[in-house]
């Protein structure tokens, strides 16, 4: 291994950085078609933002060819029970599917649940405890075989078995069996392996789920891809990732971890069955780089079609981007929150008065700028619901005026609240960022000049990024190390106020190690509003709730929110029946993505 | 000569223990003194408590060190099974370890990758060793020319620029610019052509940094020479300048060179990150970049032994041709 003799040339380096961009620029423009604004052209890109929350050239989709995907970074694991990663889940609809899936539309109509392998959505018991599903005809495996209500009921038993499938949402094995009383398949005594009480499969059409507690998000969590099924005869475990057995319109072809993959038809699909995918290239394939500015590259120049990681073009591509193929590009929203969390434990930050210091003294426009500025970065973050996750106001909830007349920074009213907290001199206080997050360690200056305005001085520690769950994941590490302020971002694992805040708010989710509720807020309030949440079966009643909990949260002044994360994503100019999906946090639904020519 | 190659290998032999010992030490023992769990490396971010045991049943973590390392050690000559939360693991010999990530053996990955990191640093090689060798001794023959200048800017230039620079200036222009080549790798045994024209590109930026080493090394060992006592007793002996040259001088000027090429090339087949990275090759070095952003423990510490290994055996060879080249050596 070397790294070759490039060391102690960073001076150089910034020179070269200058004309190789220039150079790119230059390069890009014979890449691809010319193409401004507008478009929209049979053969030329839709159009900026074509496919944000709408379908894009839908008519023009053809059956047939190859689809192509970059990235540079491989999932997690490509097992339905480990993949975290939101793009895996995304790209999994492509060999497995689930009793209920995100609805194939664009925009906020993509995070409502419709069937998949069920006939129908739920028949729900009045107490909100009992889920029942029939499954419908002609779905089958990659061998013809049938899929029966036993491999729906032993796909999800894996999920307790984590002591061999570790990484994935642990949602349903919360859900279902509160006390952790099934071992998981692997150590099921039982003679078919299919010993969950909670689950119940009177014959291969039907399946029954009996929850010990109502909640009333269960069936987004059937939507999630751990929900899949698994035959058990095809269960490699651990290894199972490398060659997932296929219940979707696609198989694995081949695999080789961080290189490629590509995926074939599963000829033994059958569309009929199937009301969500439309399953147009013959042929998929993904290729990962280890380097986003290649992959850029490669995006601008035609040879992918677009990033499957889907977290926006790396700065040098996306200017190049925006100036030449503006129509080629779209700006979703996230659902994502870049935000500074305050941790009670560590002082003054006990004291809402100097806690609201922090949010009404920092200059929310400059942090915007670091974050990548209103297109690459976001819209000014005001509160902290996503407004992806119903319930969300947006902009308009926006107590302390962060995006209205204190968005530059109020040094007069951070004073008044210094003065209140005790501290009108200010104070002194540690940033904790991540060392691998280049933009969240510019944000970390960003606000750390700000504070500086009204007296408080900031030091940043940049920690390893890699060992999150242990540095800033240990409340008592937290306090050890004087951490007041803690730059994060966090996005909902399913687009409700429970799939987003839980972990983050709720008291009973403060843990010794891997915390996520870094504010460590206690509020019987908060609590009791998550409690209500679970038992409330109607729409406008948990979209409501959300809002509280929401309000209750920014009144407590723990968290300065930067931005409601925005990202340039790319589509190549084949690509045809193109949206972006809430249910997949704005990224492109892959599912259905078509090309233009079956060439 | 029978004597000195036995006593080479043997030393290298000797060394692979040691490097195997030490490198086992760096990734096992030291984190376990700075208080970080490697369990808990080996499982990832999102490592459940249940995971993090598993791994450190499989991997017997709570086995007294050097039973660790023994079992490492044995696992590269009689393969290794690792059991633990249920799951039973088995990696066939030689097992380098594996990856709880991929879920994969490391040896399997090595031997995937070796290829394309061999071709492109035996590639490279020669076209530096081409250039190099004739810039360098041309500069030193006509020294204080045009051409003596002219090629030791570009040689500097060569030094001084990474090769990321360079690299990616050529992807803008030849690539993406004027699309005279793909630059996209290709297997060899899916097309001859494709795997050559994807690594063309890859071969001149390597070593166009390596070449530019090479000239500067062998104008300054040739000019040395050429000032030599027994390069003036050749030439007042009437031998023709092109003897003398290839002869004596590029005799003398080629041992630094060996040296050189023999630590360069140990060191590039352990993977050339840079160049690998910037032409999304599927080397080593990109193995060992995904797997130090992903804290791929196991196949850092697979690529780290190859690398040694590769070094070691390179430096054996230009022990040898050392032995070759100038006889005295062997009786040292």
């Amino acid at each position: 291994m070397t790294t070759q003799r490039t060391s102690g040339r960073r001076k150089q380096a910034l020179a070269a950085a200058a004309v190789v961009a220039a150079l790119l620029t230059t390069a890009a423009c014979g890449g691809g078609d010319s193409d401004g604004d507008g478009g929209g052209s049979k053969n030329g890109a839709a159009g900026f933002d074509a496919a944000n929350n709408k379908v894009a050239q839908a008519d023009l989709a053809k059956k047939g060819g190859t689809l192509r995907f970059g990235g540079a970074q491989d999932a997690d694991s490509w097992d339905t029970t480990r993949g975290y990663y939101g793009f895996m889940w995304n790209f999994s609809r492509y060999y497995s599917r689930q009793l209920v899936t995100n609805a194939a539309e664009p925009g906020k109509a993509g995070a409502g649940v419709t069937p998949d392998l069920a006939t129908g959505l739920a028949k729900v018991s009045d107490d909100g405890k009992t889920y029942t599903y029939t499954l419908r005809d002609g779905i089958t495996w990659e061998d013809g075989k049938p899929i029966t209500s036993k491999d729906i009921k032993y796909g999800i038993e894996r999920v307790w078995a984590q002591d061999v499938l570790s990484g994935g949402p642990t949602y349903l094995k919360e859900v279902l069996d509160p006390k952790g009383e099934y071992p998981g398949p692997y150590k099921d005594k039982s003679k078919d392996k299919l010993g969950l009480k909670a689950i119940e499969t009177p014959d291969d059409k039907t399946i029954v789920f009996k929850l010990p507690k109502a909640n009333s998000d269960f069936e987004e969590m059937l939507a999630l891809t751990s929900a899949s099924p698994v035959r058990q005869d095809k269960d490699t475990k651990s290894k199972y990732g490398l060659h997932p057995f296929s219940s979707g319109p696609y198989k694995f072809h081949s695999y080789n971890p961080g290189k490629d993959l590509t995926l074939v038809r599963n000829t033994e699909w059958k569309q009929e069955s199937d009301p969500v995918r439309k399953a147009y290239p013959d042929k998929i394939t993904v290729q990962f780089f280890s380097d986003a500015n290649q992959l850029d590259q490669r995006l601008l120049s035609g040879d992918l079609d677009l990033d499957i990681n889907q977290t926006g073009m790396s700065p040098q591509g996306r200017t190049t981007a925006l100036k030449e193929h503006k129509a080629n590009l779209d700006n979703p929203v996230s659902g994502y929150i870049r935000y500074a969390v305050f941790p009670q434990s560590v002082k003054p930050f006990d004291n809402i008065e100097c806690r609201k210091a922090v949010i009404l003294g920092a200059d929310h426009v400059s942090l915007q700028t670091a974050r990548g500025g209103p297109v690459a970065g976001g819209e000014i973050g005001t509160n902290m619901l996503p407004p992806s996750v119903p319930g969300a106001e947006g902009q308009k909830y926006d107590p302390y005026k962060i995006a209205g007349e204190n968005k530059k920074g109020n040094v007069a009213e951070a004073k008044k609240a210094l003065e209140a907290c005790g501290k009108p001199n200010g104070f002194k206080t540690t940033i904790a960022v991540r060392n691998n997050k280049p933009v969240e360690v510019a944000t970390a200056q960003s606000l750390q000049a700000s504070l500086k305005k009204i007296g408080i001085t900031a030091e940043i520690d940049q920690y390893d990024g890699s060992q999150t769950a242990g540095i800033i994941g240990s409340p008592s590490n937290v306090k050890k190390k004087n951490y007041g302020i803690i730059i994060m971002g966090w996005g909902p694992d399913f687009p409700s106020v429970q799939g987003y805040g839980l972990p983050l708010w709720d008291s009973d989710y403060i843990l010794e190690s891997g915390n996520n509720n870094y504010a460590l807020i206690k509020d019987k309030e908060i609590d009791g509003l998550f409690d209500k949440y679970v038992d409330t079966l109607d729409d406008a009643g948990k979209q409501q709730i959300a809002t509280d909990i929401n309000h209750k949260v920014m009144e407590g002044a723990y968290y300065l929110p930067f931005v409601f994360e925005k990202f340039v994503n790319w589509r190549s100019s084949r690509l045809a029946n193109v949206y972006t999906s809430d249910g997949y946090s704005g990224m492109y639904d892959f599912v259905n993505l078509g090309l233009k020519s079956s060439k | 000569m029978l004597a000195y190659l036995i006593r080479r290998l043997f030393a290298a032999a000797v060394m692979l223990v040691v490097i195997i010992m030490v490198v086992f030490g760096i990734f096992f023992l030291v984190p376990k003194w700075a208080g970080v769990d490697i369990a808990s490396s080996f499982v990832g971010k999102q490592a459940d408590p249940a995971a993090v045991e598993a791994v450190r049943q499989k991997l017997g973590l709570s086995d007294p060190i050097y039973s660790q390392v023994w079992e490492f050690f044995k696992g590269i000559f009689t393969g290794r099974t690792y059991s633990g939360g249920g799951d039973v693991t088995h990696c066939s010999a030689p097992c380098f370890g594996y990856s709880f990530r991929s879920e994969q053996a490391i040896w399997p990955v090595l031997t995937d990758r070796f290829p394309v990191t061999l071709a492109l640093a035996l590639g490279a090689a020669l076209l530096w060793l081409l250039f190099g060798l004739a810039a360098g001794v041309l500069s030193a023959l006509k020294r204080g020319s045009l051409w003596d200048r002219g090629a030791m800017v570009v040689a500097l230039a060569g030094v001084s620029l990474p090769v990321y620079f360079t690299g990616m200036i050529a992807l803008a222009v030849f690539a993406f610019g004027l699309d005279w080549l793909d630059a996209q790798y290709v297997p060899l045994a899916d097309s001859f052509t494709g795997w050559f024209g994807g690594l063309i590109l890859p071969w001149i930026t390597l070593a166009f940094l390596y070449a530019a080493m090479y000239a500067r090394i062998t104008r300054a060992t040739m000019l040395e020479i050429l000032g030599e006592d027994y390069i003036r007793t050749a030439r007042a002996k009437g031998l023709r300048e092109p003897v003398v040259i290839r002869k004596h001088a590029m005799r003398s000027t080629l041992t630094p060179i060996l040296t050189m090429l023999g630590m360069d090339l140990g060191a590039l087949i352990g993977g050339a990150i840079l160049t690998e990275s910037t032409f999304n090759l599927p080397g080593l070095g990109q193995a060992v970049l995904n797997a130090i952003k992903t804290q791929d423990l196991p196949v850092i510490l697979g690529v780290t032994l190859i690398t040694s290994l590769a070094v070691l055996i390179a430096n054996l060879v230009v022990d040898v041709l050392y032995a070759v080249i100038d006889p005295r050596v062997r009786l040292a």
